[in-house]
């Protein structure tokens, strides 16, 4: 059979048919968000469930989010590439992978949600030097391209692809050049991480975001490249485990996953000691200069619950469980870490994105809430779909995980 | 971001207590400036209106319950909190008369100089706008009409400033100086009670400038640092109060 000459030398892989099913499951989403797409594009954005109040929602947030999520990728290779930590190489191809849907899902949903798709390309013919917007646009394509570039060598490594010479010699020269990939990725993802915290610290008209800072930028800056590097690879592991359960066969060796979730771990605790500062400092100093108190900016929806979840459950305690050895070498207590360090991540970038502008700021506006809409969740789920698609792919027909074989032997 | 300071500088000084709400100046500015009726108008918060009244209210009961009414352009800020934002420089302030031009053709619709500005006093086209048969009729020829997927806002009707000085130049007078009158925004002109006032704030002659002066004159959101070139006034302090978040122990301006 056709497909089997495809599949990696020395693993197996469930049946051509029973990855059909699977496909059409991952198709039937695709196909309900393209739906959504055409109709978006035909109609503009009025089909969404946004306003005048509320021009962020959910696809911001989920940007946001998955951008963060992301991290793994380029701080996997910066610790494997330029730190040199070995061990990484068990898991850094599925954290390459990850990455690149993560930004090329982001871009997707980025040219849905900009009223005038035509004119995306503006954002490099007529940059505004001053804006943050202006640095992520550059920053996630570039860097985008160079996850398309560390992802091509993995592609070439297919066993049919790898039989032809000039692809052969290809995949390896592109090895030869990781590092130096490894190390502009490296920059170009500190800076755009950075840059989408910047962007919302910036806004001096919006308490609830606003942020004081250090020459150009914002705290925000540095607090959105910490959290970020303290989830990313958080979520690569689970990713991993997840492809585990869904697959029945072991991937990545125990070890690999645990340090994935040190590093994580290690990271949040460094992140949350600067943002419960930052976040004291703001609630102390920042708000009542504006006139503002601690309170004001929270309401029955947007409360302060929001806070204590992300700070206390899904910060401290992940922290604690994936720091402590003890803890984190328990299987159920990393992955409870793991996922409650994600959520915490999409909890901060949630409020940054909607109770930012959900605040009314005049003291005579009111509190707005905002709930996307079908055609919001379709397109949000048909790029979750298409992660699913380009890693159901890349698992059956690439070496992705070099443990495999053995584990599983 | 320094604040940007023009040799003119266009403002308003609008007084509360002058203003009945009687909407006249929404509906000045819709029909100057082209505004489509959107068809399901339901919705609040995807309608389009530049120029907004919002309501204010003491707070108290009968018989000591008291409003105002706030009509709401938008600030023209001295230090936009918009325009450094946008990606594509579709939104400046470099003009003279220091204006916040808004480039529909240049502008991409990400509705980041929404999430920036606190006044909300930008408007995103959710829809092409379509007007009902015959009234296409009545547009005004000195203002264009926007596509879908851009973010417009109050300009101060700037095509009767850029008039205004067409005429001037024909008559042989500066531009750069011109009356009160030759340049009237089309709200301010149609404002039943003369609550709006409209001039140069630089130009110790023009009333604005004057105004903007009184100690019952306030901006809002002062302190958040945008500078508005809009300036309302009030007698009364709960009115002041409100331009600002004040806390309960600050005393307000004019006092
Ligand atoms: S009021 Fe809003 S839209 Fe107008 S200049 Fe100020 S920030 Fe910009
Ligand atoms: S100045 Fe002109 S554009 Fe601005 S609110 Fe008044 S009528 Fe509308």
């Amino acid at each position: 059979m056709l497909d089997k000459e495809w599949i990696p030398e020395g693993v197996e892989r469930c049946s051509f048919g029973k990855f059909i099913v699977w496909l059409g499951l991952i198709g039937a989403v695709l196909l309900w968000g393209l739906y959504a797409t055409i109709k978006i594009f035909a109609n503009g954005i009025g089909v969404t469930g946004l306003d005048n109040y509320f021009g962020f929602g959910l696809w911001i947030t989920f940007d946001l989010a998955v951008i963060a999520l992301g991290a793994g990728a380029f701080f996997s290779g910066f610790l494997k590439y330029i730190i040199r930590v070995d061990q990484l190489k068990n898991i850094i191809n599925l954290a390459v992978i990850v990455g690149f849907i993560c930004y090329s899902g982001a871009m997707l949903i980025l040219t849905l949600d900009i009223g005038q798709p035509l004119r995306a390309w503006f954002g490099y013919w007529h940059p505004n030097v001053h804006s943050m917007l202006t640095e992520v646009i550059f920053c996630i394509t570039c860097y985008c391209t160079v996850l398309i570039i560390e992802y091509i060598p993995l592609i070439l490594e297919n066993r049919k692809l790898n039989k032809i010479r000039f692809l052969h010699h290809l995949a390896h020269n592109f090895h030869v050049y990781m590092p130096l990939f490894a190390g502009i990725g490296t920059f170009l993802s500190t800076f755009h991480q950075g840059s989408l915290g910047g962007m919302y610290g910036v806004l001096f008209g919006r308490p609830f975001a606003f942020r004081e800072g250090f020459f150009i930028w914002p705290w925000t800056f540095f607090l959105f490249v910490f959290s970020a590097i303290a989830s990313g690879p958080a979520f690569t592991m689970l990713v991993a485990t997840l492809m585990e359960v869904i697959t029945g066969r072991k991937l990545v060796d125990y070890k690999t996953k645990a340090l994935m979730g040190k590093i994580a771990g290690t990271l949040l605790g460094a992140y949350l000691f600067f943002k419960i500062l930052d976040t004291w400092f703001w609630a102390t100093d920042t708000l009542p200069r504006m006139g503002l108190t601690f309170d004001q900016m929270f309401n029955d929806v947007y409360g302060q619950w929001l806070l204590w979840a992300e700070l206390g459950l899904c910060g401290i305690i992940p922290a604690i469980l994936l720091i402590v050895p003890k803890f984190r070498n328990i299987p159920a207590l990393l992955y409870i870490g793991a996922i409650l360090d994600c959520i915490g991540v999409c909890i901060n970038r949630f409020v940054f994105t909607v109770q930012t502008i959900a605040l009314p700021v005049m003291p005579f506006d009111k509190w707005y809430s905002y709930t996307p809409n079908w055609a919001e969740w379709a397109t949000t789920f048909e790029i979750i779909a298409y992660g699913a698609l380009v890693l159901s792919l890349s698992y059956r027909y690439l070496p992705v995980f070099p443990q495999e074989k053995k584990l599983n032997s | 971001m320094q604040v940007k300071e023009f040799k003119v500088k266009w403002g308003m000084v609008v007084d509360l207590d002058k203003c009945t709400g009687c909407g006249a100046c929404m509906v000045a500015c819709q029909a100057e400036n082209n505004i489509a009726p959107v068809t399901e108008g339901s919705n609040k918060l995807r309608t389009l209106t530049w120029m907004l009244v919002y309501e204010l209210s003491n707070g108290k009961d009968f018989p000591e319950h008291d409003i105002a009414y706030l009509p709401r352009p938008c600030m023209q800020c001295g230090k936009p909190s918009c325009s450094t934002v946008c990606p594509v420089v579709a939104t400046t302030k470099d003009e003279e008369g220091g204006i916040v031009s808004q480039i529909y053709p240049r502008c991409i619709g990400c509705r980041y100089c929404m999430a920036a500005c606190p006044y909300h006093a930008r408007y995103f086209n959710w829809f092409d706008p379509v007007w009902p048969e015959g009234m296409d009729k009545t547009l005004n020829i000195s203002t264009s009409v926007r596509p879908r997927g851009v973010v417009e806002k109050c300009t101060f009707c700037h095509h009767r400033f850029a008039a205004a000085k067409e005429k001037a130049r024909m008559e042989g007078r500066d531009p750069m100086h011109l009356e009160e009158e030759d340049y009237i925004p089309a709200c301010v002109e149609v404002c039943p009670t003369g609550a709006i006032v409209f001039g140069d704030l630089n130009n110790p002659e023009h009333k604005v400038a004057k105004l903007a002066k009184s100690r019952y004159a306030f901006r809002l959101l002062e302190r958040l640092g945008t500078d508005p070139q809009v300036y309302y006034m009030s007698k009364r302090e709960w009115v002041r109060r409100q331009g600002d978040n004040y806390l309960e122990n600050e005393k307000t301006k004019g006092e």
